[in-house]
């Protein structure tokens, strides 16, 4: 179908454009710009080359960064995908639990970060704190201050409160999408729960499944505000993340050129992993 | 008046509308027949404005409207599919075409409910479209077209989602309501019943091709050629070779008398109608296929020197599937062409 | 197989009854029809029979044995949806293989079954392509085949299954569905709301109306003698002409003008209605006399519609018949019906 050619349509993008440019475009270049030079902080700037990238690569502190990063997103990915769709495979498809039911799934969604990190900071604090306390009085030994795992632990069970539900409504919209004829027909060929799950439902869900697997990649990867938060990136090192470490390098220390270098490597992972992703789910799907 | 100048539509070199030329008058009801993909959406689109042809112009009312986009020429379109708004309730669905125009609200409500009296809709106003069933959807996006008082009104297969039942009475309607508006009505189908029951004019499309637009029934009763003869045929038309010599045909081996024509092969149109068991007629040997009942009437597919026949009797009629039969043809309707196609006698 | 009972079975889906008191056997090895307009319980009846929807009152028995409590899973039968519902991740012939894989059928006869499934259908060549690929035709073609995929089901039940196939295909898989029936003779029952797919399946229909059966016979009784004036109706197009009149012994009132009985009717008070079917009408020179209203040219036939003593009324007049100027219409003996607040006494 051919549509008549008017050349008029792109004033009406320009504006978008022209905001694009100045929120994005603009400030990366800066960055850019940034990362190959060098300064004292007095507005003057030296060359410096490829030497920040060279130190930011060749730094424990990142690598040891980026791995705790990739572990992070690692570990609530495997529990907030089969949690999601768990949680949605069980959620009512009719009738007044679906209001209710939705309504809590989106509450956690509804919070600002900062303040999720301070509920869970205090419901933590093993003083205060209704986990912290209750942990404690069970007799188990949990601090997340000084015991990196603790920290770890908070840091994934606060995530995992946080955006499961992104999955779970995900994934709910895309089952509310199956007409009922299949489950009928399903039952009618005989086929178990699993079968079902494995031939319908999943099949049918698997559009959302990547954007959510996808969206929850990005945003775990790019984690600040919460760990920040609760453990500032403790205790020792062992929370401090990639956007941690970068906030610590550049507004802590000002050191303008190696956190400049440092956020575009970040950005270009971020990219290329989550192409990777992309591509690799995109054809998975081509292929059946 | 709407006039099509040679028409066509090309899109990346394959034909969807070869140049086509017609004239349609103001209260005039126009049918498009033709089967699925013979391109009468297409000619439906031309002429509401929605594509641009490749050649050829469209006159409306005097003017050139040749690239008019759809939304200056005030055409009203009935889709196959009930497309309303979901959200509206009917009354407000009926009532957009004249909030667009910016009618008064009183002549709104006024027009509004005229609409829905004559299309059975009043007691449903309240009401919103998906809690109505097909055919109070399909009306209600009738009215709407009603409202609009559109010169020019596209209805594409507008009854074909509908139980047979609703569909007849709605078909009924359907040209009375219009009637009235003095419109140009142009109603696209598959099934050549519908287009005899609406009457009016019709065009038959094969392959993007109008092969032939004038009174229906004419164009049913004296097709130009077997292609027109075979789109405008339900059930097909039954077709057999033949040949002339000396004053007779010779037809699947038997010799019936023929009509004035020179010596040579022919293609013998006869309609199901015309084929019995028990007429005069010469007896030609047929195996039934499978027997088809409608009510009213009964479709015996059967099959005739490897071609595919059907008879059409009335009533109820179940003849067993591999029976073998004698078939009669009523000589006095034969439709004659020539070996490529032309109608000759009819 | 199995005879499939209905002991007074009532459905409701919270306010009155979707489904009035039905009982009624399909016996073991009949093609039936469930017909009926949209929203007369049919489909819900359907349901009942696969275990997919639990009745709100009576039972269900399958050779006597009581199922109702049963699962669908647990039934043993195989139905067919109104849209195709193909698994998405499977090949054709893993769709087909399905329903035998879930009960453990050894490989080789999953293999053979699939095989012939396959040429049934026709999609030999896509056994091995997705089924998510294909065309709606097609994937209609799968969910047909799975449903006959099994050998020792129940019954076979067909949910509107040809809603969605291009109507030039419909009629071949109607009569496909039909010969299958012939050879294997399983219990079927088929769900439309097309009389032509309904008479021409099923060896007897069941007409359902207002969630109640109005009748159960077969393709020429429901033509013939139609029990309730909705059948009469519904069958056949157009429909049997329904005429208000006063009766008195063994002779019919209709405006003024006495029609005699072939004998008298027991009445039991209530309105009086004749019915007679368009095609048992005759215009001619004989008769009661006729003002012409309007006259539908079909082709094949003439509709004529016309008023008698203030009652609209359809006739079937032949192709070339000549309309007389006086007109008058003649009875055809022993086609005329009386009926008693719509039910057939006569």
């Amino acid at each position: 179908m051919d549509k008549p050619w008017n050349n008029k349509a792109w004033w009406l993008v320009a504006p978008m454009l022209a905001l694009v440019a100045f929120s994005a475009v603009i400030p990366l270049m800066t960055v850019v710009n940034y990362s190959v030079q060098d300064t004292f902080g007095n507005n003057q700037f030296f060359w410096a080359g490829l030497e920040w990238y060279e130190q930011v690569l060749s730094s424990e502190r990142f690598r040891e960064a980026l791995l705790r990063n990739l572990l992070f997103s690692a570990i609530i990915l495997a529990i907030e995908v089969p949690l999601g769709v768990f949680i949605a495979l069980n959620m009512p498809k009719k009738g007044p639990g679906v209001s209710v039911c939705l309504v809590l799934m989106a509450l956690p969604l509804l919070i600002p970060w900062n303040v999720v990190g301070t509920i869970w900071q205090v419901f933590g604090r093993n003083d205060i704190g209704l986990l912290g306390w209750s942990l404690k009085s069970l007799g188990v030994d949990y601090n997340y201050v000084s015991d990196p795992l603790d920290a770890w632990g908070t840091v994934i069970a606060m995530d995992v409160w946080h955006w499961t539900s992104l999955v779970v409504l995900l994934c709910y919209a895309g089952l509310v999408s199956i007409p009922d004829a299949y489950y009928q027909a399903a039952k009618i060929d005989g086929a178990s729960r699993w079968a079902v799950f494995r031939h319908i439902q999943l099949p049918k869900m698997k559009r959302v499944l990547m954007i959510a697997v996808l969206l929850r990649f990005m945003d775990s990867f790019m984690i600040y505000t919460e760990p920040f938060v609760v453990t500032g990136g403790g205790p020792g090192n062992s929370t401090t993340f990639l956007s941690i470490d970068l906030v610590k390098m550049a507004t802590g220390q000002f050191d303008l050129g190696p956190a400049a270098a440092m956020s575009l490597v970040y950005f270009l992972i971020i990219l290329l992993l989550s192409w990777v992703f992309y591509t690799v789910m995109t054809n998975h799907d081509a292929q059946r | 008046m709407l006039e099509l100048k040679g028409v066509g539509k090309t899109v990346e070199g394959s034909v969807h509308i070869a140049p086509a030329s017609m004239t349609l008058v103001p209260g005039s009801l126009n049918v498009l027949l033709g089967p699925t993909l013979s391109g009468k959406t297409t000619l439906l689109r031309l002429m509401a404005g929605l594509d641009r042809p490749t050649t050829g112009e469209v006159w409306f009312e005097g003017a050139n409207v040749t690239g008019v986009p759809v939304q200056k020429r005030g055409v009203a379109m009935v889709y196959q599919q009930f497309v309303n708004y979901p959200a509206m309730t009917v009354f407000e669905n009926i009532a957009s075409p004249l909030r667009v125009a910016g009618v008064a609200k009183d002549e709104i409500a006024r027009r509004v409910e005229k609409a829905a009296d004559l299309l059975k809709l009043t007691p449903y106003l309240s009401r919103t479209p998906l809690t109505l069933s097909g055919g109070q959807q399909q009306r209600t996006a009738l009215a709407r077209a009603i409202v609009k008082g559109s010169k020019l009104v596209l209805l594409d297969e507008p009854l074909a989602n509908l139980d047979y039942k609703l569909r007849e009475e709605l078909r009924a309607e359907l040209p009375k309501l219009f009637a009235a508006t003095g419109a140009i009505l142009v109603y696209a189908t598959t099934e050549p019943t519908e287009a005899l029951l609406l009457g009016g004019h019709t065009a038959t499309l094969s392959e993007g091709r109008v092969t032939q637009f004038g009174p229906t029934l004419d164009v049913f009763k004296r097709p130009l050629d077997l292609i027109t003869a075979r789109t405008f045929a339900d059930p097909p038309l039954n077709t057999i070779a033949a040949t002339k010599t000396g004053g007779r045909f010779l037809v699947a081996g038997m010799s019936v008398p023929a009509p004035d024509l020179p010596d040579g092969d022919y293609i013998l149109g006869i309609r199901p109608h015309h084929v019995s068991l028990d007429g005069d007629g010469p007896p030609i040997p047929a195996t039934v296929t499978v027997t088809e009942i409608t009510g009213s009437e009964s479709y015996i597919h059967l099959e005739v020197a490897g071609s595919p026949w059907v008879m059409l009797t009335q009533g109820v009629q179940d003849l067993e599937s591999r029976a073998k039969v004698t078939l009669r043809i009523d000589l006095k309707h034969l439709i004659i062409f020539s070996s490529s196609g032309e109608a000759l006698a009819a | 197989m199995a005879r499939i009972e209905l002991d007074r079975v009532r459905h409701s889906y919270g306010s009155g009854y979707a489904l009035k008191e039905i009982s009624h056997a399909f016996e073991d090895g009949g093609a039936y029809a469930l017909l009926g307009p949209s929203g007369c319980g049919k489909t819900t009846l359907l349901n009942i029979i696969s275990g997919l929807v639990a009745p709100s009152e009576g039972r269900v028995l399958f050779d006597g044995a009581d199922v109702t409590p049963l699962a669908t899973r647990d039934r043993n039968i195989a139905q067919v949806f109104q849209f195709p519902v193909i698994y998405d991740t499977m090949t054709v012939a893993e769709n087909l293989a399905f329903p035998l894989k879930n009960r453990g059928a050894p490989k080789a006869e999953i293999d053979r079954r699939v095989e012939e499934i396959l040429r049934l259908i026709g999609l030999e060549h896509r056994a091995r392509s997705k089924a998510r690929g294909l065309t709606a035709d097609d994937k209609q073609k799968i969910s047909l085949g799975r449903g006959l995929v099994r050998e020792d089901v129940n019954a076979i039940l067909f949910d509107e299954p040809l809603t969605v196939i291009d109507p030039h295909l419909k009629w071949k898989l109607r009569s496909q569905l039909k010969a299958l029936h012939r050879e294997f003779r399983r219990t079927m029952v088929y769900v439309t709301h097309d009389q032509t797919e309904a008479l021409t399946f099923a060896d007897k229909v069941v007409v359902m109306f207002e969630g109640e059966i109005v009748q159960i016979g077969t393709p020429a009784e429901l033509f013939e003698t139609p029990r309730h004036t909705f059948v009469g109706y519904f069958i056949g197009s157009p429909g049997m002409n329904v005429i208000p009149a006063r009766i008195d012994g063994a002779t019919a009132t209709v405006g003024g003008q006495a029609i005699k009985l072939d004998r008298a009717p027991t009445l039991t008070g209530g309105k009086t209605e004749l019915g007679i079917r368009p095609e048992h009408l005759t215009l001619g020179l004989t008769g009661l006399p006729v003002s012409i209203t309007r006259i539908e040219d079909i082709g094949r036939a003439r509709i004529v519609h016309a008023d008698l003593g203030g009652n609209p009324i359809a006739i079937r007049a032949p192709e070339d018949a000549e309309i007389p100027a006086e007109p008058k219409v003649a009875f055809t003996p022993g086609k005329l019906g009386v009926y008693v607040d719509s039910w057939r006494a006569l």
